[in-house]
């Protein structure tokens, strides 16, 4: 081994990350920095630092843009949302592993086919008028946890297929049913799965676009992306109130991001890759 | 034991229930609708056999052009974002100061909404004050700074260009998970055998990370055929129809209320992806079986 050829190297890998990094927090910066700047110095993103600090922009976009609603709004749906999808997706996974027959597979394989069907909207629109669930924040619910079954599905399945069987052989011993089974063995066992899939599950609902703006026409109802696509509009030349917008909305984000880093990264790769 | 009995089918049952009515119930009614003239002007629904069809296969309408860019961007993300990545992982897994730092700081875009990173983004490539072109002037390359979002010819590349940048990052971390997670001793007997880099790659990397690889490269396909806020936020696919993708065709059908064509659209795209989706979920749960 070559050894005093080793630090060159070292030193452009060093370079090339934090050339990427800087590249990807570009945007970033720009939004913080954009977001704190009076309405003359922006026009546009540029990186001049804001000739004076204005926290007025924050105030002013709270007010104008619907920002509180458009939080609660999101918070519920992607809650309410994630609690069910994992629930439902755990029970099922746990039957489909556990029961491995022709017609358990067939159903699983049928369930997690939807990772790749694409949604019909138009027509999905007549199934909700039917089922009057058009422009309900119910409706919005259940679309984001029918959405988001098929993934869920898939992700825990790998997880429930690790927890032995012989547990379940010892709680059915001593006299456990079906539902107990599963929700006082199974179901604590899954704390790990539950933290990177309902964070994955969250942040994907979170950030959804395209089902609240089909079925969603009352402004009161919006989630957050809404909101902002529908502030990005009125206020196309205010780039310090966009900003300043764009900086709420996706704090929360960033915040769960760096707190459940480790979570977020385990789920994404829990399905690609095999150790 | 009795499987029956300790697995119940009712376990699946609401998964199954809002699987099937909310999300498999619709492309198989819009199927049914497709063939019909089903539109917001009028209350009655008729028979029209195969005339929207007809009507997005027909060479003077655009449709044919919605799924094409549809196939080129989800080609040219995949090429981009798999390739770079790759390059990157395989440069960054080993020796880099700070790695947590860098991971977490290339994976952010990934979380962050898509349409907000567009937006964000739409000012960035600003032809005029965008300070894409504010840097290229000031690096003394001003021919550099082009209409990004606004000149025909580029609009798409800047569409692509963007999802590569938002994306990368996340195939980036699962190959540096995948590559991390070969053993060392492979790589050790190899240097007894005093192999070169691109063996290393060639007989050690590239067959134990193909898997891995595979599984990106399917993301990446479904991500790219199914993609709509990028392009809808970007270029709303204009100019023109240049960077018009299915789903975004499919949202302008369902604005004008030509329900009929917006779901003869959407059952195309579902033909599409039943093909392609098949065989791209065999890989994906092939991975689980080999592992049990």
């Amino acid at each position: 081994m070559n050894i005093k050829r080793i630090p060159p190297f070292v030193l452009f890998k060093n370079i090339v990350a934090w050339l990427l990094s800087i590249i990807m927090l570009v945007p970033l910066a720009l939004i913080v920095m954009t977001a704190f700047k009076s309405g003359q110095d922006a026009v546009t993103l540029s990186f001049a630092l804001p000739k004076q600090w204005d926290v007025s922009n924050l105030t002013t976009v709270i007010e104008r843009g619907r920002l509180y609603r458009g939080f609660l709004n999101s918070f519920l749906y992607a809650g309410a949302g994630t609690v069910m999808t994992v629930m439902l997706a755990s029970m099922a996974s746990y039957m489909f592993s556990r029961r491995r027959t022709r017609g358990s597979q067939i159903l699983y394989f049928f369930l997690v086919l939807g990772i790749v069907l694409p949604t019909n909207y138009v027509a999905l629109m007549k199934v909700m008028q039917v089922l009057h669930l058009i422009n309900q924040r119910i409706g919005i619910i259940f679309l984001y946890t029918a959405t988001q079954i098929p993934f869920m599905v898939f992700l825990i399945y790998g997880f429930v297929s690790r927890i032995p069987i012989s547990l379940d052989e010892a709680a059915v011993m001593d006299g456990c049913g079906p539902l107990r089974l599963f929700f006082s063995v199974i179901f604590p066992l899954l704390k790990p799965v539950f933290i990177s899939a309902g964070v994955l599950c969250f942040l994907n609902m979170w950030n959804e676009f395209i089902l609240p703006l089909y079925f969603l026409n009352a402004t009161d109802k919006w989630p957050m992306t809404l909101a902002v696509y529908n502030f990005f509009g009125q206020f196309g030349r205010q780039w310090n109130l966009i900003c300043a917008n764009v900086l709420l909305t996706i704090l929360p984000v960033i915040i769960v991001y760096l707190l459940c880093q480790k979570h977020i990264v385990g789920g994404l790769t829990a399905g690609a890759v095999k150790g | 034991m009795d499987k029956k009995k300790i697995y119940p089918w009712y376990l699946a049952a609401g998964a199954f229930a809002f699987y099937t009515v909310l999300y498999l119930l619709p492309s198989i009614i819009g199927i049914g609708y497709s063939f019909t003239d089903w539109s917001s002007y009028s209350d009655q629904v008729n028979f029209i056999g195969l005339d929207n069809f007809k009507e997005i296969f027909s060479a003077d309408r655009n449709y044919l052009d919605y799924i094409r860019n549809t196939f080129w961007f989800t080609a040219a993300t995949t090429i981009g974002k798999t390739g770079l990545a790759l390059l990157l992982a395989l440069l960054l897994s080993q020796n880099v100061k700070g790695m947590n730092f860098h991971r977490s700081v290339m994976y952010l875009p990934s979380v962050l909404s898509i349409l907000i990173v567009s937006l964000v983004f739409t000012s960035i490539l600003n032809p005029k004050n965008g300070i894409l072109n504010e840097f290229f002037r000031a690096i003394g390359l001003p021919f550099l700074a082009k209409n990004w979002l606004t000149d025909p010819n580029l609009a798409m590349w800047s569409v692509i260009g963007v999802d590569v940048w938002r994306g990368m990052g996340y195939i980036m971390t699962i190959l540096i998970v995948g590559i991390l997670s070969i053993s060392p001793t492979y790589y050790e007997a190899a240097a007894i055998d005093g192999v070169n880099g691109w063996q290393k790659f060639r007989y050690i990397t590239y067959p134990l990370l193909k898997p891995t690889l595979a599984v990106t490269i399917v993301l990446n396909v479904l991500y790219g055929l199914k993609v709509f806020d990028i392009v809808f936020a970007l270029t709303n696919g204009g100019p023109g129809r240049a960077t018009e993708v299915m789903y975004t065709g499919v949202f302008k059908e369902f604005s004008l209320g030509r329900y009929g064509v917006g779901t003869a659209l959407s059952t195309v795209m579902f033909v599409i992806m039943v093909m392609t989706g098949l065989f791209m979920i065999k890989i994906l749960t092939g991975n689980e079986v080999q592992e049990q």
